[in-house]
C-alpha cells in the first residue's frame, strides 16, 4: 500500500521528541503535516505461507505520532460515524498523551470488543470517512487511523495482563438465554450479566464465537483474541453451552415456558449462504464461502497433518464476489497453496464493499482481480468436477436505487477461464432455523426477524439483534444492536422486579 | 449438556457398529427421520452426520448405527462402553412426515435399515399397513432384521448373493409390491445412493410417491455451509435443513453421488491408514504377548 520507504523507529522517536514538548499547542497545520503512520505488516511473500496475523499493530511511538495527527475537532465527525459513538477524540488524545490505560477505559465505555473491532471494522466508511484530516488531505486513507489506534489500546491492555472482567452486580435470580455467540450475543451476555442476571449462552457449534471463529480467518483476526473475550464472559459467570441448537435441541418457546428463562435474545446471524443459481453451481469443487472458510478456520483444515477435516487445495481458484468474505476466501486459497487465485466481481473496485486494507492486502498477495466480470456458468468434466468458468464482461450503466452505477452486461462477450475450484462469496441470507421452528415470531419476507427500536420481537420476552435482524452487516453494527437489546432486557427485568 | 456417554456397544456386522448413547436432550426432542452430528475432538476432529436409529425419551438415550468408512467412524468404533463422545449436536433435519397413508412400503439397503427403523415404527403406529423390504450384499451385512420383522405386516429379506432370504436386489420385490392392486400409497427407501436411485426408478412407472433420505457431506448441519446441497426438481436444496428426506422422483442422484465422492481420495487414504494402524497394533500386541 505504501511505496515510500517506511521511517525507522529512530526517525519516529526523533520526530516525537520534537513534537511532544508542544503537544497541546500544535497548530492544525503542524498536525496534518505529521506523516500518516503505515501499519506494520508481515511481508506479502512470507505471509502467504502462513496463517498468522498480517497486520502487526503500531509500535508505541507510532501510535503516539498517529494520535498527534488528530485535530480534536469540536464537532467530532468521527463520533457521528461510529455505530456505538465511542468518544474518539478523547481516547486518541489519551494515546497522544501516553496514557494508554485511560484510552482503553474511554473506549470500553461504549465498545465491548475493541481488540476485535479495531481489526475488522470498516473504518473508512464509518469513523474515518468524515475525518477532517482525511478531508483536508483529500484522501480517506490519510484520515487519522482510528481503528489502528483502537487496536493499539486494546492490545496494550491485553498484553499488559491488566484486563479484568467487568464487575458483576449481586445476583438477581433472573435468567436470560442468549442464542448464538457472535458479536451481538457476546455483547448482550456481558451487558446483561453485569446487572447480576444469570446468563446462559447457547451455541450450535462446538466452539463459541460465531462468525469471528468460523468466518474471519486467523490472519485477519487471531482466534486467541476472540477466545479471550469468551474467557472474560466465563469469568463473569456466564454459562456457555455448546452443541445446542435452539429450534431443534429445544424450542425457543420451551426456554421461556418450561426452562424458566425470563428473557431470550436471538443472535443467530446470517448463516444461509446465497448461491448465484447458475448452471454448474453444484459441481464438485464449488463451495460457498461459508463452507470453505469454516473448513479452514473452525475445523482447522489448513493444518493438514493435524486436522481430520479435509479441504480442497485447488490450483486454479475463482472467488466470486467483492466483499470482505470474498477477500478472506481468496487469501485463504493463496495460503492453501493455490497457483492462481482469481477474484471475479461484477462492478469496479470503487464499489467493492470490502475494507480498503483487505483489498490492498489481497492484491499484494498476488490475487488477480477481474472487475466488471461475472460468471455466467460453471463447466465440469464427465466426473462432475469443475474445469472452468464462463465469464461475461460488464460495463457501468446509469445509477441504480442504491446510487451505485448498475453493471450492464456486454452481449457476446463470453470467455472461458480454466479453474478447478470455485468459491461463491456473494453474501448470506438469514438463518431460517429459529423462524421456521418458532411460528409465533414475526419475520419479514427475507426471513429477518422483525424488531422494534428496542430490539424487541413480536414474542413477549424475546429480543433479537445482529445479522438475523439486519441481514448481512458488520461486527460493530451487531454489537451496537446487542447493546440496545441488553438495555431493553435489563429494563424489562427491572420493571418486573419492581411490580 | 449431558455426558454423551456410550451406554452399550455392539458389533452388528463386519464394519458395522451400534452404540447406545446417553443424550437426554436429543432423545427428548428427536423425531423419526432426524440425525445428529458428532465430533470426537473439538480441536481437530471432523464433524460427521449420523442418522438416529432409535431413541428412548424416558431413559434418555439415542441409538446410532454406523459403518466404519473413514477416520472418524474408525475412531468411533474404537470407543468402549463408558467412553464419551466429545461433541454431539441434534436432533437435526426436518422430521419425516408421518400420517395414515394406508399402505406403506419401507425399503432399507445395508446400513440404511437403521434410519429406516424409526420411520417404519412411526408409520406402523400411525395405522399404516407396513411392508418392509430389507436388503444387503450378504448375510453378514444384514442389520436390525429382528426389530424390523417385529414392526412389519409383511417382511421380505433379500441378499445379492442369496446367502439369506431371496437372491437379488431390493428393487425386484419392490416392483412386485408396486404391481399389486391396490398399489402401495407410499414408498420410503433408505440405503446407498445407487439403491435409492433405482428404487425411485422402480416406483416411478407405478406413480407410487417415494421418499428417500439423503446422507451427504456436511460441516455444521444447521444450514450454514451449504456443502450438503443437492439438486431436487431442478432446485438447489440443503439436506441439513430442507431434508434429509426428499421426493425420490425429483432428486438428481448422479450429481449427488459425484458430490459424495468429493473427498474420496482423502477418505480412502484415511481408511487405509486406519487399517494399517490396526494391523500394526495387532502385530505389536502379538509381539508383546510372545515376549
Amino acid at each position: 500500500m505504501n511505496d515510500k520507504p517506511e521511517p525507522s523507529p529512530e526517525d519516529n522517536r526523533r520526530l516525537l521528541d520534537t513534537l511532544l514538548p508542544r503537544k497541546d499547542e500544535l497548530k492544525a497545520r503542524e498536525r496534518i503535516a505529521i506523516p500518516a503512520q503505515p501499519m506494520p505488516a508481515q511481508p506479502a511473500r512470507e505471509r502467504v505461507r502462513n496463517m498468522s496475523e498480517v497486520a502487526l499493530g503500531y509500535a508505541h511511538d507510532q501510535a503516539r505520532l498517529e494520535a498527534l495527527r488528530c485535530l480534536q475537532c469540536k464537532n467530532a465527525p468521527c463520533v457521528k460515524g461510529c455505530p456505538v459513538a465511542i468518544d474518539i477524540p478523547a481516547f486518541v488524545k489519551a494515546i497522544a498523551d501516553g496514557d494508554t490505560a485511560d484510552a482503553i477505559a474511554i473506549i470500553k465505555r461504549n465498545s465491548l470488543l475493541p481488540a476485535i473491532c479495531g481489526r475488522v471494522c470498516p473504518q473508512e466508511t464509518q469513523c474515518q470517512l468524515d475525518c477532517t484530516v482525511g478531508k483536508s488531505l483529500k484522501d480517506v486513507e490519510l484520515s487519522v487511523s482510528i481503528g489502528r489506534l483502537e487496536r493499539f489500546a486494546a492490545d496494550w491492555e491485553r498484553e499488559s495482563g491488566r484486563m479484568l472482567p467487568p464487575e458483576v452486580k449481586p445476583e438477581t435470580g433472573r435468567k436470560v438465554a442468549v442464542i448464538g455467540s457472535g458479536p451481538a450475543s457476546l455483547t448482550v451476555a456481558a451487558d446483561v450479566r453485569r446487572e447480576g442476571h444469570a446468563v446462559t449462552l447457547f451455541e450450535a457449534f462446538h466452539k463459541p464465537g460465531g462468525v469471528m471463529m468460523y468466518g474471519i480467518p486467523e490472519f485477519r483476526l487471531p482466534k486467541a483474541i476472540v477466545q479471550l473475550e469468551i474467557d472474560t464472559l466465563k469469568a463473569m459467570g456466564v454459562r456457555i453451552v455448546t452443541d445446542y441448537v435452539v429450534g431443534r435441541t429445544r424450542k425457543l418457546k420451551d426456554l421461556l415456558e418450561r426452562d424458566g428463562f425470563d428473557a431470550v435474545f436471538v443472535g443467530t446471524g446470517a448463516g444461509l449462504p446465497k448461491f448465484m443459481n447458475i448452471e454448474g453451481e453444484n459441481l464438485v469443487g464449488v463451495f460457498s464461502a461459508n463452507e470453505y472458510l469454516t473448513r479452514s478456520n473452525l475445523m482447522r483444515a489448513y493444518d493438514e497433518g493435524a486436522a481430520d477435516t479435509p479441504i480442497r487445495r485447488g490450483r486454479h481458484v475463482a472467488v466470486l464476489g467483492g466483499g470482505n468474505v470474498a477477500m478472506d476466501a481468496a487469501r485463504t486459497a493463496v495460503r492453501l497453496g493455490a497457483d492462481e487465485v482469481h477474484l471475479i466481481y461484477r462492478r469496479t473496485e470503487k464499489e467493492m464493499p470490502a475494507r480498503i486494507e483487505e483489498v490492498a492486502h489481497a492484491k499484494e498477495e498476488g490475487i488477480r482481480f477481474h472487475l466488471l466480470r461475472n460468471v455466467k456458468r460453471i463447466l465440469g468434466d464427465e466426473t462432475g468436477r469443475v474445469v472452468s468458468v464462463e465469464c461475461l464482461k460488464y460495463e457501468l450503466g446509469p445509477p441504480d436505487d442504491s446510487g451505485r452505477r448498475r453493471p450492464v452486461e456486454i452481449p457476446n462477450s463470453e470467455y472461458v477461464l480454466p479453474m478447478d475450484t470455485v468459491v461463491v462469496a456473494i453474501g448470506n441470507d438469514s438463518n431460517p432455523l429459529i423462524p421456521q421452528t418458532t411460528p409465533e415470531m414475526e419475520t419479514n419476507r427475507w426471513g429477518n426477524i422483525v424488531v422494534n427500536e428496542n430490539n424487541r420481537t413480536s414474542m413477549p420476552g424475546v429480543y433479537a439483534g445482529g445479522d438475523i435482524v439486519l441481514g448481512a452487516a458488520t461486527v460493530i453494527l451487531a454489537m451496537g444492536q446487542g447493546r440496545q437489546a441488553a438495555a431493553a432486557i435489563n429494563e424489562q427485568l427491572r420493571e418486573e422486579t419492581k411490580s | 449438556m449431558s455426558d454423551n456417554r456410550i451406554i452399550e456397544k455392539r458389533q452388528l456386522a463386519d464394519e458395522v457398529c451400534e452404540i447406545r448413547v446417553e443424550a437426554p436432550l436429543i432423545a427428548r426432542e428427536r423425531q423419526p427421520g432426524q440425525f445428529v452430528i458428532l465430533q470426537l475432538d473439538g480441536e481437530f476432529g471432523e464433524r460427521i452426520p449420523l442418522t438416529i436409529a432409535d431413541a428412548d425419551p424416558d431413559a434418555g438415550w439415542i441409538l446410532l448405527v454406523f459403518q466404519t468408512v473413514g477416520h472418524t467412524t474408525h475412531r468411533l468404533a474404537a470407543l468402549q462402553e463408558g467412553d464419551r463422545i466429545a461433541h454431539l449436536l441434534g436432533p437435526l433435519g426436518t422430521p419425516t412426515h408421518i400420517e395414515r397413508f394406508g399402505s406403506v412400503v419401507c425399503v432399507g439397503g445395508g446400513i440404511g435399515v437403521a434410519p429406516l427403523h424409526p420411520i417404519a415404527k412411526a408409520m406402523k403406529a400411525a395405522g399404516n399397513r407396513v411392508t418392509v423390504v430389507v436388503g444387503a450384499r450378504t448375510r453378514d451385512l444384514i442389520v436390525m432384521e429382528e426389530p424390523m420383522r417385529a414392526i412389519a405386516d409383511e417382511f421380505v429379506l433379500c441378499t445379492d448373493d442369496g446367502s439369506a432370504g431371496r437372491k437379488g436386489l431390493v428393487t425386484e420385490p419392490l416392483a412386485e409390491i408396486c404391481a399389486r392392486a391396490p398399489k402401495p400409497d407410499l414408498a420410503v427407501a433408505i440405503g446407498p445412493p445407487i439403491m435409492m436411485k433405482f428404487c425411485a426408478e422402480t416406483t416411478r412407472p407405478f406413480a407410487v410417491p417415494t421418499v428417500v433420505s439423503l446422507n451427504t457431506i456436511m460441516v455444521d448441519g444447521t444450514g450454514m455451509c451449504g456443502g450438503c446441497r443437492v439438486t431436487v426438481g431442478g432446485r438447489t436444496r440443503f439436506v441439513c435443513v430442507d431434508g434429509p428426506e426428499f421426493d425420490g422422483h425429483q432428486v438428481d442422484f448422479d450429481n449427488m453421488m459425484q458430490r459424495l465422492n468429493a473427498y474420496k481420495d482423502h477418505e480412502q487414504a484415511a481408511h487405509e491408514r486406519c487399517h494399517l494402524d490396526e494391523a500394526i497394533a495387532r502385530k505389536e500386541r502379538d509381539h508383546e504377548r510372545q515376549a
